[in-house]
């Protein structure tokens, strides 16, 4: 591994996404903060939602932006580099072993995606109070938590941007995403899923559900969550098998 | 010493299956096991020897294997069987040590489309390591060298096919690189920023560096080759500087003619001409014929009152100086331009 070409490829990205840093927020904030005014705003404050709902509903949109920015930002690069540009063959043949080509784009899309998390709850603090009942019993707990579900989300990205043809974007959204995000209890707790045993199942082969989850039992812990340890372990085998196979998609696209 | 490039008996085997079924995750499979992946041989067992300091053409038509040469010599393509060597080190089990010494300029524009044309020259010596100061002088160097100057602080996206092959061109010299692959540099270029190009080439290696490039125009490896390997169906058909391999066609001239009808005692009056050194029929038109001669315009009234004298029509005449062309055509009976 040779740290001053993986340090200037960092810094390429930097400079790309310094470039394009007002679309980039756009695009980041913009959904999430939508999502948090009407439901935790409007909807609470004419009363078809009770106001606790506000603190339940934060996490798990702080969830989906991390996921959503982690895997746009690995993924739509890679899409358009290897299939319309090839502009990633110049990095290709920087003196460095491919994979850390790929883990360079994890890590910085996993910044990205702790970025567009802890963004949410300032601007949601904003919009949201009062009412919004933070409690952060264990500040490394959350660091962790946050932390696995960048780099969950950026390996997400990176397996999906190296697996999907430049014409099956929309289904990629529409297929993996939106399914992901309904049944990844961002909207609701996994124990309100009681009435339906089979769903309730289900959904634990959803990586987003322990993001929720997680987040939900670092951020606001007085709603019901899964066992924090669960979630952990849980994040960590989603995060090392979506690298594995994010980098086995990789090689193969790199190399033919 | 100046690093060289050596292949052995290079073999690249794809097979066409959808490229999304190579990593068996989401793309549809093969129907059946036993329905065989259709199989394209782009490389059959090439040997080359490339010694460090000389520019080195491979020459061919499409798809005779040359990118994929340039792909296995750059780490991009693995080979299927067979070795490859930049210098000292073997290309697929040393591939860092490898890029290190290589310049790569692919056939297709890969521009970094969110830089501008400094900061994809100034990023690329970054990549390799060199120092912030070095790598502002050379990148403005470059840039001037290249007639580029004046857009150097433009995001690339807007500029012609022109200035990105220059600026391509300019990022692959960014490192200095002992070895300098070139696939197929002038394409789409106009005469005079070719000039210039082959110019820039040829101080390139006056400085002491090895040059691979890939070609299929005729004038481009003859001004600039020292030696050439001429390849066909991913096999090395003929090799040489650009006079030997020109002075080993038999004669040098080529006069292709096409007859009315079909004559065998024709073909072998022609073979007694004064000068003609090989007459090849050719084998789907039977009445076409290649002569190959020492002597052109001057052999075709004798031709022409020959076909008189045994009343056959010559329909058409056509009349090629010494040539790599038709050292082509004499080693595979195809045209390049076919």
């Amino acid at each position: 591994m040779n740290w001053k070409t993986f340090v200037a490829l960092l810094w390429r990205d930097a400079r790309v996404a310094r470039r394009n840093v007002v679309p980039l927020l756009l695009q980041t904030f913009l959904q999430p903060m939508m999502f948090v005014f009407i439901f935790g705003r409007v909807m609470v404050s004419s009363g078809y939602m009770p106001a606790a709902y506000k603190s339940l509903l934060l996490p798990g949109i702080m969830a989906i932006s991390m996921v959503f920015t982690g895997v746009w930002a690995v993924a739509m690069p890679l899409i358009a580099e290897f299939q319309f540009t090839h502009e990633i063959e110049d990095r290709l043949l920087a003196p460095i072993e491919n994979d850390w080509i790929a883990i360079e784009k994890v890590l910085f899309g996993a910044a990205q995606a702790v970025v567009a998390g802890l963004g949410v709850i300032p601007a949601a603090w904003v919009l949201l109070r009062p009412g919004l009942e933070l409690n952060l019993p264990s500040p490394l707990t959350f660091a962790v938590v946050t932390l696995l579900v960048a780099l969950f989300s950026a390996c997400g990205g990176l397996a999906l941007g190296c697996s999907v043809g430049q014409n099956q974007i929309g289904l990629m959204f529409s297929m993996v995403l939106t399914p992901m995000i309904f049944f990844g209890c961002t909207y609701y707790p996994w124990s309100a899923l009681a009435n339906f045993p089979i769903l309730q199942k289900a959904v634990l082969v959803n990586p987003l559900v322990y993001a929720s989850e997680g987040l939900r039992g670092t951020l606001v812990p007085q709603f019901p969550h899964l066992p924090i340890v669960a979630v952990l372990l849980a994040l960590l085998i989603f995060d090392s098998l979506l690298l594995m196979v994010g980098l086995r998609q990789f090689r193969h696209k790199a190399v033919t | 010493m100046i690093a060289g490039i050596r292949t052995h008996e290079l073999r690249k085997v794809y097979t066409s299956a959808p490229p999304l079924a190579a990593g068996g995750g989401f793309g549809p499979r093969r129907k059946s096991k036993n329905q065989p992946a259709r199989e394209v041989v782009a490389l059959d067992g090439l040997s080359l020897n490339v010694t460090g300091g000389e520019i080195f053409g491979l020459l061919g038509p499409n798809g005779a294997g040359k990118s994929t040469t340039v792909g296995i010599l750059t780490t991009r393509v693995r080979p299927t069987s067979g070795q490859a060597w930049i210098g000292e080190y073997d290309v697929w089990a040393q591939q860092v040590e490898v890029k290190r010494l290589i310049g790569v300029v692919g056939q297709r524009p890969n521009l970094d489309f969110a830089l501008t044309a400094r900061e994809i020259l100034v990023f690329h010596g970054a990549y390799f390591g060199i120092d912030t100061r070095t790598r502002t002088t050379r990148a403005t160097e470059l840039l001037d060298r290249f007639k580029l100057s004046d857009r150097a602080d433009q995001l690339v996206r807007g500029f012609s096919g022109g200035m990105m092959q220059r600026l391509a061109i300019a990022r692959a010299m960014m490192h200095d690189p002992q070895v300098l692959f070139l696939d197929e540099p002038s394409a789409g270029l106009d005469p005079q920023t070719r000039l210039l190009l082959w110019e820039i080439i040829r101080e390139y290696n006056q400085s002491g560096k090895t040059i691979l490039l890939t070609t299929h125009n005729m004038e481009e490896a003859d001004a600039l080759c020292q030696r050439l390997a001429i390849i066909d169906h991913g096999r090395n058909i003929a090799l040489g500087t650009p006079a030997e391999l020109k002075a080993s066609v038999p004669g040098g001239f080529l006069l292709r003619l096409r007859f009315g009808t079909h004559s065998p005692a024709l073909f072998e009056q022609l073979k007694t001409l004064v000068g003609v050194r090989e007459v090849r029929v050719q084998d789907d038109g039977d009445s076409n014929a290649d002569v190959y001669a020492d002597r052109g315009g001057s052999l075709v009234s004798e031709i022409a009152n020959l076909a008189a004298t045994t009343s056959v029509e010559l329909s058409d005449v056509h009349i090629s100086e010494p040539s790599l062309e038709n050292l082509f055509l004499h080693h595979t009976g195809r045209s390049l331009r076919e």
